[in-house]
């Protein structure tokens, strides 16, 4: 039962949602569907915070390695959810101008606003340009020519590379007209146009056969692992 | 004369107040031309600046006359939708030039058409009521705007300009909009996911029937078992990453198969296994799943639920909690199984700092690169989503994996027809395979089929 009924709803919603796409009468049982699942997710959010919050307090409780920072998380989060909840130093729009809580509790110059803007987006940024430096190192490992293909390899990630700097405006213009074609753009073009468009499109018809197989397997039950344990 | 007094009472100091007195003078003088100069300049700004304008708006009476109407208006139902939308279509005013067209004099009266109004009525009401707005050199206007099923309308359509409104061309019949049956625009769509889902059918039940089938090997999913041995060794923990995005994503769900797989041999070799999640959802099935799995291995005690946790929704935040486990932790295996975007290549790179051995699956093909370059085994594309099928070695869901060979072999026909068809018509300049080519364009390979 614990996984016959699961199965059911999530055969049945995949089902309503398939043919939802093709006929317009149930197009909208297709939205009604997305909604069901919105509705769970934000109930779920709840398992979530109040899992979040139960290990934070865990590992403060038994002063584990680090339990500093699981205070760090404890209090961004409450305080987060505190000026979210009680929309603090929320003005009021034209519409409502009397009444503040009519306002969207993220709008600029909220108390949650300067979080976001000035806390989270600069921290965000500075984990986003870490990037920079693991394509360096990851670079150096791919690149290395160990064998004929890893030779080829990095023979175009010199071409393409190249081909998207100001150098590659350079070199063209020192080729003589009858040589234009061999300038490091020309090839960049031609490599990301041909070979390169040829391989992707080769990856994303198999994603999408593989796509369209696992969620047949998944609406006739035929691959249940995700489902969990419990009696037929 | 008291001054020049002055002066020759003074000497040479009166003399040189005389001269003072006189530059002064030159300096008021030049004062006046330069303030007589200004306003004659702006004098000449303003007239500039009124011919620009007049030339700008048609230059005369020329420009204030309203455009000419447009002409053949007509509407139809919206095909393909649930009977809320309206198509309006009308020949252009003759006002209205394209922008691009060549003028032959520079100085000609420039188009008098700045737009399109449509209007729309019921009919027995009075007035029409705007609907909405359209360019100049565009005849189509889709309404949308709170359009009734079964309920007819009139439209108009009104050419604007700086002159004024043309007057307003009407319908000459009343359009009911009505629901579609069948989205026709999505036909050959329907066609391809019968074929595939009918072939993935067919081979699930020839493999109930007990026939053998034939699965290549694949290197990453074989990894799988030697990742989560090597843990056990070293007595460090696997670590497995569901992806950033939700249950309701197929690759959650397909990594959430593989995790079922991971948790069998975490609970059968005694490794620890831990599940940093970025959605409740996933959390909540990721603690089903390794239950089951531990379950099913006859180590229900081994589970720990604590192990299965959520941190957050951010992206970012995400990424700098499971790094920042990494690091202290150092895990000896790490799966990267979903949906992954900027993150994957921060992750995988410190996976490989800490010597973990990694293995990636995702569908994602720009995150592909960064995994191969950083990862020891890449489960590319479909390899991702037969994993479940692999790693189970049912012979119903390997029959799922034939059936996606099916799948394959009608993209690679159509393409060999296509690049044939293609050459043959370059070559010999076809008609017929122009058609052909054409078709499998607009049809079969376009919105209505592969590219939905």
């Amino acid at each position: 039962m614990k996984r016959t009924v699961p199965l059911m709803i999530a055969a049945t919603t995949g089902f309503v949602l398939i043919v939802s796409y093709f006929i317009p009468y149930t197009e909208s049982w297709g939205e009604d569907a997305m909604t069901w699942f919105n509705i769970l997710a934000a109930i779920a959010f709840i398992l979530g915070g109040g899992n979040l919050l139960r290990m934070q307090l865990q590992k403060i409780s038994d002063r584990r390695p680090g339990w500093g920072y699981a205070a760090v998380t404890l209090a961004a989060f409450v305080i987060t959810l505190f000026f979210g909840l009680f929309k603090i130093g929320v003005q009021p729009t034209a519409a409502f101008p009397t009444n503040a809580w009519a306002a969207p509790y993220d709008r600029e110059g909220s108390a949650l606003w300067w979080c976001v803007e000035y806390l989270y987006r600069p921290l965000a940024s500075t984990m986003f340009a870490l990037l920079a430096f693991y394509i360096a190192s990851a670079a150096f490992r791919a690149f290395r020519a160990k064998n004929t293909e890893a030779t080829i390899l990095l023979v175009t990630a010199f071409i393409v590379l190249l081909g998207r700097t100001y150098i590659a405006g350079i070199v063209r213009e020192w080729l003589p007209e009858g040589l234009q074609s061999l300038s490091f753009d020309n090839m960049t073009n031609y490599i990301m146009s041909v070979f390169n468009l040829a391989g992707m499109r080769a990856i994303t018809i198999g994603i999408a056969l593989g796509v369209a197989s696992t969620s047949l397997k998944v609406l006739l039950g035929v691959d249940r692992s995700y489902l969990g344990a419990g009696d037929e | 004369m008291g001054d020049r007094g002055a002066g020759e009472r003074f000497g040479v100091f009166g003399l040189k107040c005389e001269i003072s007195d006189m530059r002064f003078q030159i300096s008021d003088l030049k004062c006046q031309i330069s303030r007589l100069r200004g306003a004659v300049r702006r004098l000449l700004v303003c007239w500039g600046a009124l011919f620009w304008l007049l030339g700008l708006t048609g230059a005369g009476a020329d420009a204030q006359e309203p455009p000419r109407p447009v002409s053949d208006v007509v509407a139809v139902d919206h095909p393909n939708d649930v009977g809320t939308a309206v198509d309006v279509s009308w020949t252009l005013s003759p006002d209205d030039k394209p922008n691009d067209e060549p003028i032959p004099d520079p100085n000609a009266v420039p188009s008098l058409l700045s737009g399109y109004h449509i209007l729309r009525k019921q009919p027995g009401e009075e007035s029409f009521v705007l609907v909405g707005k359209q360019s100049a050199q565009a005849g189509e206007f889709t309404d949308r705007k709170k359009v009734v099923r079964g309920e007819p309308y009139l439209y108009q359509v009104v050419a604007v300009g700086p002159g004024g409104t043309s007057a307003g061309v009407e319908t000459a019949e009343a359009v009911t909009p009505v629901r579609g049956l069948f989205r026709t625009d999505r036909g050959w769509l329907a066609v391809i996911l019968l074929l595939i889902c009918g072939a993935v059918v067919a081979f699930i039940v020839v493999a109930k029937s007990g026939r053998e089938l034939f699965i290549r090997k694949i290197p990453g999913l074989e990894a799988v078992d030697e990742a989560v041995g090597r843990a056990t060794e070293m007595g460090r923990t696997c670590l497995f990453v569901p992806g950033i995005l939700d249950i309701n994503d197929i690759q959650t769900v397909a990594g959430i198969t593989v995790l079922s797989h991971v948790a069998s041999l975490t609970a059968e070799f005694g490794a620890r296994l831990e599940v940093p999640t970025s959605r409740s959802l996933v959390m909540t099935t990721a603690r089903e799943t390794v239950a089951a799995a531990y379950l099913a291995e006859g180590r229900p005690d081994a589970y720990r639920e604590d192990d299965i946790y959520y941190l957050t929704d951010e992206q970012f935040g995400y990424v700098a909690s499971v790094t920042s486990k990494m690091m202290q932790e150092k895990p000896a295996a790490c799966f990267y199984m979903g949906s992954f975007y900027a993150e994957s290549l921060i992750l995988a790179e410190t996976g490989n700092a800490v010597g973990a051995i990694q293995v990636a699956g995702t569908a994602q093909p720009s995150q592909l690169p960064f995994f191969v370059a950083a990862c020891d085994y890449t489960l590319i594309g479909e390899e991702f989503f037969a994993a479940s099928a692999y790693l189970s070695g049912e012979p119903v869901q390997l029959g799922s994996l034939r059936g996606q060979d099916v799948g394959k072999m009608l993209v690679a026909s159509l393409l060999i027809v296509g690049c044939v068809a293609a050459t043959w018509a370059s070559v010999t300049g076809s008609a017929s395979a122009n058609a052909v080519v054409t078709f499998l364009q607009n049809n079969v390979l376009g919105r209505g089929g592969f590219l939905p």
